[in-house]
């Protein structure tokens, strides 16, 4: 089992009280998997998909991504695990505007030991694969919405994670761009066994996936 | 590599905030520079002075003069080597707007005065006439002033309308001689107040001392108002250089001012470079938040900030030093009472120290919040 998550809580202050946004939380997820996490706004699917990511923590349970128990790890450690397993598809792609496509693709790689050639031949390697080798010397504010997305789903798999997690990644697409977007995805776990987890409200991203989560107050209603 | 890269492609983001931060700078850091060196140049009359002149003056104030009897046994004390009288005439050329020193002196005014070069024909022309003036070549140029020409000076101190015949003009040594004055026969003035004014006539304002040891300077200053001791005129004998000191001394609050101005210009620009970094830390929040989801840790986003910060305070500090030159030749130029206006290699150390603290002050707290922040909370900031 690539993640193992064992009654799993989590809870925020929010004026001066403790909100609990996730409460026992029990889920496993096999290597090569697309899962969907769905539900309401407010329902925990971010919070829980932040916690596997490693950039937040839980109050309780534990959370074992790979055999790692990243509820131990110290910020310094989970910062090295995420640059090593985790790769990220956010809604808003969050690129760095003062870098081109190329760049922001190069950017997981300046923290793994590569020499420059060998950064060069997996970044015009993803950028390929998402179509965007044209596109390599353009800034973010130079592309659609769709094609921002591309770049950043080639930035989430060109250092080759163990996961890649993906936070509404169609949110902000027109529908030609999302299914576009969800299509690439598919080939990503397809053709490259890569394991997605995605966050959506959206029922026919959710389609994409191959087993669906529900959450709903902060609790699991389906398990796969 | 990569670090400095997004250093520099931060820092010139938005151009027209990179612009005026960068002008902001340029201008404070030269601002600071003139402001010292206006201070330095306040200074440099006394750094220039001979250690190897005296002056004589009264014991009391600069305002009360010396009888010129006086002269004959200041000579006679032993080590002063040559004695000559110098009375501030205050005189004004034309309108007041035309203020320029000048001074009644007597001939061995320029044996003590060697670096005051004057061509051996008009000093005997001066020496002939007793009307006869000479003036400084800045003095020349700046009023445009010829061998032969007559000068109206309308006197505050001595009554009446002076015409004086310029005989020669005199070049300094160096850069750093100041030859903005002018230069007149005290005799002239002296015959002049016996025909008005006989009652002020046969004194001096000071007696400049030549000395045969620079290192004689204080036994020598010493034996002269010993000599005077308990007359009617007591004198009071110190070095050239103690002398300008004391004038420069008079002016310490201004001098303590143009300090403290000189570095409150460096906390404003300090302020607004902060006020620079916060805001473009803020605007990067996200960034920042995804930088560290990638992996990059509290410290590459805090150097990136510093980085920033230093790219910023560096052009500024280029371009205010490199200006520095130019115009504290056209301040000298324009303001004409400095005779060395030059911004000193212990100016520009600071303006570099200045520059480098403004960039790490500026970037603390947006580098501590941004190694801080956390990344679900930085990530919604444009969710």
């Amino acid at each position: 089992m690539l993640v193992e998550i064992r009654n799993l809580a989590k809870s925020y202050a929010r004026g001066g009280q403790a909100v609990p946004v996730l409460s026992d939380i029990t889920l496993d997820i096999e290597s090569g998997d697309f899962i969907a996490l769905m539900g309401p706004s407010g329902s925990g699917k971010t919070t829980l998909l932040n916690l596997i990511a490693g950039i937040d923590k839980p109050d309780a349970g534990s959370l074992r991504v790979a055999g790692v128990d990243i509820a131990a790890l110290s910020e310094a450690e989970l910062a090295d695990w995420r640059a090593a397993h985790v790769g990220f598809i956010f809604q808003f792609y969050n690129l760095m505007p003062v870098l081109t496509a190329y760049e922001n693709v190069e950017l997981p790689l300046m923290l793994a030991p590569l020499s420059r050639a060998e950064r060069r031949a997996r970044v015009e390697l993803v950028l390929s694969v998402v179509g965007l080798t044209d596109r390599m010397k353009h800034y973010p504010n130079e592309l659609s919405g769709g094609q921002q997305q591309r770049v950043a789903i080639a930035r989430a798999v060109v250092a080759d994670p163990t996961i890649i997690v993906a936070d509404e990644p169609t949110g902000d697409l027109d529908r030609v761009s999302a299914a576009d977007i969800l299509a690439m995805m598919q080939r990503l776990n397809r053709e490259l066994g890569k394991t997605i987890i995605m966050v959506t409200h959206d029922a026919n991203a959710a389609k994409a996936a191959r087993s669906l989560v529900h959450l709903e107050k902060g609790e699991l209603l389906v398990s796969p | 590599m990569f670090l400095l890269k997004l250093v520099v492609r931060n820092a010139f983001r938005h151009r027209l905030r990179t612009l005026l931060t960068v002008t902001g700078l340029a201008i404070a850091v030269l601002a600071f520079g003139l402001l010292r060196t206006v201070v330095d140049a306040w200074y440099a009359g006394a750094a220039a002075a001979s250690s190897a002149r005296l002056i004589t003056r009264n014991a009391i104030s600069l305002a009360f003069f010396l009888p010129a009897s006086y002269e004959s046994r200041i000579r006679a004390v032993e080590g002063v080597t040559r004695v000559a009288r110098s009375t501030w005439f205050g005189g004004i050329y034309q309108e007041p707007k035309n203020f320029f020193p000048q001074f009644a002196v007597s001939p061995a005014y320029l044996d003590l005065y060697p670096e005051f070069i004057i061509p051996a024909e008009e000093r005997a022309a001066w020496a002939r006439d007793r009307k006869g003036a000479l003036v400084g070549r800045q003095l020349a140029e700046q009023f445009g002033f010829k061998v032969g020409d007559v000068l109206p000076i309308k006197g505050s101190i001595y009554p009446g309308t002076w015409e004086f015949v310029v005989r020669g003009i005199f070049d300094g040594a160096d850069s750093g001689t100041l030859t903005r004055h002018m230069l007149f026969h005290w005799d002239y003035l002296n015959e002049t107040l016996r025909k008005k004014s006989p009652r002020r006539a046969d004194f001096v304002g000071v007696f400049v001392v030549g000395i045969d040891q620079p290192d004689n300077a204080a036994a020598v200053s010493q034996r002269v108002d010993e000599v005077f001791r308990n007359s009617l005129a007591e004198t009071l004998t110190e070095t050239e250089q103690a002398f300008q000191l004391g004038f420069v001394a008079m002016s310490d609050q201004i001098i303590a001012a143009i300090r403290v101005v000189a570095y409150v210009v460096i906390v404003i620009i300090l302020a607004v470079m902060a006020n620079t970094m916060a805001m473009s830390a803020r605007e990067r929040t996200s960034e920042y938040a995804t930088l560290k989801a990638l992996g990059f840790g509290p410290g590459f986003l805090a150097a990136l900030i510093f980085g920033e910060s230093a790219a910023l305070a560096a052009v500024g500090a280029a371009i205010g030093i490199a200006a520095g030159a130019p115009v504290a030749a056209f301040f000298k130029q324009a303001v004409g009472i400095f005779p060395i206006f030059e911004i000193s290699s212990d100016t520009i150390a600071l303006q570099v120290a200045c520059a480098a603290v403004v960039a790490l002050a500026a970037a603390v707290v947006p580098a501590v919040q941004a190694a801080r922040v956390r990344i679900v909370e930085g990530l919604r900031s444009i969710a």
